[in-house]
């Protein structure tokens, strides 16, 4: 689906990726797990075009795709979402998930003026989706508050809710399980389950929760210092030794510091 | 007349119409954008109210000369502006303070976007501007006094024999010199105190510089009386070069933000490159060629035109379009600055 | 407001206050479409209104025959060589490979280009301008009514704004504001100096009016009927009084204005609803969402840059009519008058004022700030002359402030602006949450 072919990004002095080599397999849910700034989230920027690499290329199924915009990628059915929440604050949660289907009449500017029968019946249409996206979440009571207005968590979900607005190919999904309590958690990744088994999504996801890992992803790849570190079963890199070193090593210089 | 005088008075003449201008202007836009950019590194906006700061300066100083002036207090050769200057600063300092405290501080407790800032900056800028026409009108003032010329054009001609006069003004060389000591104290203060450092760490990575314990607020305050300092030495280099005249400022900010964006925002070293790049390209831009090609090249290849690349009311122009040139080729400009 | 001034000063300063109020709310509106719809940084609002203010010139002033005759060879020849420079910069550009040559090749071409064009440019224009400089000395424009304007002032703007868009789109704000600001203060120091296009700071004057002119009115015979019928008179009296031929001129004013009037609020009444109507459809949503976030908006498929375009070319359209309606009220073109306190940052704070992102709210912040700019000056005038009770009438003091009372709106004005800032950040009618 996706494969990263040789991706180095360096911000000034500092390469945060460096030499990355990694394929998504079509209807996976791959887990990317490394200690903090081991360049994950530049790799998934690198991936959704926010940000382009200096070597390297990028390809969606099969076709290069680096250096696309990020709207462009979305168009190839590539969706994201973001580990710091980028939520419409001004939008309610209505508006922040009808916003995201393509294509809309409405979304013209002659359309929006000139074509109001339709732009009204089409919305209609994509309300009713985002409500069932809402309840889906169990976010009803704040499908009219401001997205700005919501906790965290609930951020995080709505993020995800977005993705469910249209029918991607694969989602990247950056830590939408943090700041999320541990019993929305656990619904979140049978959403996920759910959505890769009975739509075929696939997905890519990094998460720092070890056993939030273990039940859905396969395979599971870390990373550390830019470089891709290992690759297996979520079990195979428990036991990795190279893995507890770089987390370990990781967390005793955190300490020193 | 021979080659060598030839090219004696063509190099005279290039001195004396782009050379000396540009350096002179090109240090007082230096002043400025090194105040902007401090501005922008530290509190990241761009700050529109920067010609005013500048203009209230001035008018201080022109305020506090005229009243020394009515004393019988002169300096002699120096202008009378110089023994106000110190006086001014203390003022432009304490009002950019209180702008800061009572608007600025504020938005910075919240955590406002940038946008925020410069429409609040509009909004000083408003005030100032309106201050200075209420307090000193809106004529234009010529407040230099002392000895107006270090070298005549005339006595120029007539020691060195050539047909070209070299005129120097001492606002020029006064520019010049208090440029100079004021960048170098600059970066000494920059590079050698703490507080110098803590801004330059500030400026660099603000929430690094915040866990090593560096006091934002007085990183903030010491940012204002520096700027507050330059813009006050600017704007009155500037007004006795040329006028003073409130109007003006406003336009200066043109060339200031290019300056500081040319030289890499956020680059103290950067906006005073910036500043002379800036000054001598519009000086060259809008300067007519021809008499100093015609003493460069025989008299059949004369050029009839002026050779005049833009007129002059299109100085502004230039400095733009170099502005535009430098976003669109490398929007950090000469030295790698911020672009956040 | 208006109704209080109308009945203290006079009904003309009145309705020449409201007519200005109209005009400024297109401005503004036009504004709050870039700003507070899309969250663009303008800083170039005076460049719209000037060119709108061109346009005007162009399309209802006589064409100068003389001068077209006199420069239209070397015009004909500068665009010539125009098309000819930029083609074939386009077909190096096309043909080479980047890299040092193609760029030095097409600098080459440039300068080439640069001299042929700026010879045959110093020929026409030197003739153009020779024709009768005291009256014309300009190309003179197509001499229609001065109403198609509007409409051509605001394709004027937009077609302006598409090329600041292509610099200056895609800069960040702080950089965007600057480059926008620069544009503008550019396009007036060429309308300033381009002498043959409009005259420069000679100024185009007694521009043709889409209403009656006084002179005709007072001649005409219903008007005569409407005011005798007004003050009540019998026909014969009319030319005994002077004091009726006062209020027939006064009257006259009213009525010109009155249809200045009526035009505006048609064209604001149309812009208010249009520009509702895509605030609160799709395309609105999609505008607030990139406003809000770019990065995810572009992320959920939005084309950021292309949409900032769109905006910017309607919102600049919009100021563009504001700024051809300006010349038409008051009937001439001065490129000196155009600075950006007056024509930029004043739009700005009757934006932000009135609560950005709602276009009501745009129309009120663009009354009540164009009403302080006017009103200011009479008021601290006012002011000043009733502190006369602690000072001498002639204390150096007083003269001084009289003088620069005017000034006081500036203070004014800066002070709103952070008050509202402060206080009210969302504006007098803050933006609806949602539809
Ligand atoms: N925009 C940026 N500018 C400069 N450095 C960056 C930027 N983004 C990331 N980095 C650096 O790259 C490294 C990797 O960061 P990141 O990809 O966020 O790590 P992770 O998501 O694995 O925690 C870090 O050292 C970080 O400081
Ligand atoms: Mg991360």
């Amino acid at each position: 689906m996706i494969s990263v072919k040789n991706v180095v990004k360096h911000f000034g002095g500092v390469v945060a990726v460096d030499g990355v080599d990694m394929k998504i397999e079509s209807g996976s849910i791959t887990g990317l797990i490394g200690p903090n700034g081991a360049g994950k989230t530049t790799l998934f920027n690198l991936i959704a075009g926010n940000i382009v690499p200096n070597e390297g290329s990028i390809f969606l199924d099969g076709e290069n795709v680096t250096g696309l915009k990020p709207h462009e990628l979305f168009s190839k059915g590539l969706l994201r979402t973001f580990q710091i929440s980028h939520e419409f604050h001004t939008l309610s949660v209505l508006d922040n998930l009808m916003m995201v289907p393509p294509m809309q009449i409405g979304e013209s500017l002659l359309g929006a003026l000139f074509r109001r029968k339709e732009v009204v019946r089409q919305e209609d249409e994509i309300q009713k989706k985002a409500k069932d996206v809402i309840s889906f979440l169990n976010m009803g009571k704040m499908a009219n508050e401001l997205a700005g207005n919501l906790s965290g968590g609930q951020k995080k979900l709505l993020e995800l809710g977005r993705t469910m607005m249209v029918e991607p190919k694969v989602v990247i999904l950056d830590e939408v399980g943090a700041g999320v309590n541990r019993s929305l958690l656990k619904e979140i990744g049978d959403a996920i389950l759910s959505m890769n088994r009975d739509r075929g999504y696939t997905f890519c996801m990094i998460e720092h929760d070890m056993d939030f890992i273990s039940r859905l992803c396969s395979p599971v790849v870390v990373m550390a210092e830019g470089k891709i570190l290992a690759e297996g079963s979520a079990d195979q890199i428990k036991r990795n030794e190279e893995v507890i070193e770089a987390y370990l090593g990781k967390g005793l210089k955190n300490k020193q510091n | 007349m021979d080659f060598s005088t030839d090219m004696l008075n063509a190099l005279v003449l290039i001195s004396n119409y782009v050379l000396i201008p540009s350096l002179s202007y090109g240090s007082q836009l230096a002043l400025g954008a090194v105040g902007v950019t401090l501005v922008f590194g530290i509190l990241r906006f761009a700050n529109f109210a920067h010609g005013e700061i500048m203009s209230f300066g001035s008018m201080v100083t022109v305020l506090i000369t005229w009243w020394l002036q009515s004393l019988g207090v002169t300096m002699g050769f120096f202008p009378t502006a110089m023994l106000a200057l110190p006086l001014s600063i203390i003022i432009t300092i304490i009002l950019v303070l209180i702008i800061d405290n009572s608007v600025f501080s504020f938005y910075r407790k919240n955590k406002s976007r940038a946008v925020t800032y410069i429409v609040t900056s509009v909004g000083v800028m408003f005030i100032l501007n309106g201050l200075v026409r209420i307090i000193i009108g809106t004529d234009e003032i010529i407040f230099r006094d002392g000895q107006k010329f270090l070298i005549k054009a005339g006595h120029f001609k007539k020691m060195t024999g050539l047909s070209e006069g070299l005129a120097l003004k001492q606002t020029q060389v006064l520019t010049i010199v208090i440029a100079i000591i004021s960048v170098v104290l600059l970066f000494w203060f920059l590079q050698r105190t703490r507080t110098g450092k803590a801004m330059r760490a500030f400026s660099d990575n603000e929430d690094l510089a915040l866990l090593s314990g560096i006091s934002p607020e007085r990183v903030v305050m010491v940012t204002w009386i520096i700027t507050a300092i330059l813009a006050t030495l600017a704007g009155v280099l500037y007004g006795l070069d040329k006028s003073f005249k409130p109007l003006v400022y406003f336009n200066l900010i043109l060339p200031i933000f290019a300056a500081a964006i040319v030289g890499g925002i956020g680059e103290p070293l950067g906006a005073i490159i910036g500043g002379y790049v800036v000054a001598f390209s519009e000086i060259m831009a809008t300067y007519a060629f021809k008499k100093f090609i015609i003493y460069l090249v025989p008299s059949e290849f004369a050029p009839e035109s002026l050779v005049q690349f833009l007129t002059t009311e299109y100085k502004f122009a230039v400095s733009f379009l170099i502005l535009v040139l430098v976003l669109l080729v490398r929007p950090t400009g000469i030295l790698r600055g911020k672009l956040l | 407001m208006l109704a209080v001034v109308g009945f203290g000063q006079s009904w003309n300063v009145a309705l020449a206050i409201l007519n200005l109020c109209l005009i400024s709310s297109v401005m503004s509106m036009g504004l709050n479409i870039q700003w507070g719809y899309a969250g663009l940084f303008n800083a170039g609002v005076m460049a719209s209104t000037a060119i709108g203010g061109l346009t005007a010139v162009l399309i209802s002033h006589m064409p100068v025959s003389k001068a077209w005759s006199v420069g239209g060879t070397s015009l004909f020849a500068l665009i010539v060589f125009l098309i000819l420079t930029l083609s074939v910069v386009f077909f190096i550009f096309k043909i080479f490979k980047r890299g040092r040559k193609r760029s030095f090749s097409i600098a080459l071409v440039i300068l080439i280009g640069y001299v042929f064009m700026r010879f045959y440019y110093d020929q026409a224009t030197f003739a153009i301008e020779q024709v009768e400089p005291a009256k014309t000395g300009f190309l003179g424009g197509l001499g229609l009514p001065i109403i198609f304007s509007w409409a051509a002032g605001g394709f004027a703007a937009a077609g302006l704004a598409w090329i600041i868009g292509r610099i200056s789109l895609g800069l960040r704000s702080d950089y965007f504001a600057i480059a926008t600001l620069g544009i503008s203060e550019i396009m007036i120091s060429i309308l300033k100096n381009e002498d043959w296009l409009s005259r420069g700071v000679k100024n185009v004057t007694g521009l043709s009016r889409p209403v009656p002119y006084e002179v005709d009115l007072l001649q005409s015979e219903w008007f005569i009927n409407m005011v005798t019928w007004l003050y009540g008179v019998t026909d014969g009296e009319i030319v005994k009084t002077d004091v009726l031929r006062e209020e027939m001129q006064l009257s006259a004013g009213v009525i010109v204005k009155l249809c200045y009037s009526g035009l505006f609020l048609i064209v604001v009444l149309t812009i208010l609803i249009f520009a509702v109507r895509a605030l609160n459809s799709p395309w609105g949503r999609m505008m607030r969402a990139i406003r809000d976030n770019e990065t995810a908006a572009s992320a959920m498929g939005k084309d950021v840059t292309s949409r900032h375009r769109q905006v910017f070319i309607i919102g600049s359209a919009v100021i563009g009519i504001a700024g051809a309606m300006l010349t038409t009220l008051d009937g001439q073109f001065t490129p000196g008058s155009y600075i950006p306190l007056r024509f930029t940052f004043l739009i700005w704070i009757m934006v932000i004022l009135g609560g950005s992102g709602n276009n009501l709210g745009a129309i009120i912040g663009a009354f009540i700030t164009w009403f302080v700019w006017i009103e200011a000056e009479p008021a601290s005038l006012w002011l000043v002359e009733n502190i006369d009770f602690f000072f001498t009438t002639n204390s150096p003091l007083i003269l001084h402030l009289k003088e620069v009372a005017p000034h006081m709106r500036m203070i004014l004005m800066g002070l709103m602006l952070l008050l509202v800032l402060r206080f009210m950040p969302k504006g007098i009618l803050p933006e609806k949450s949602s539809s």
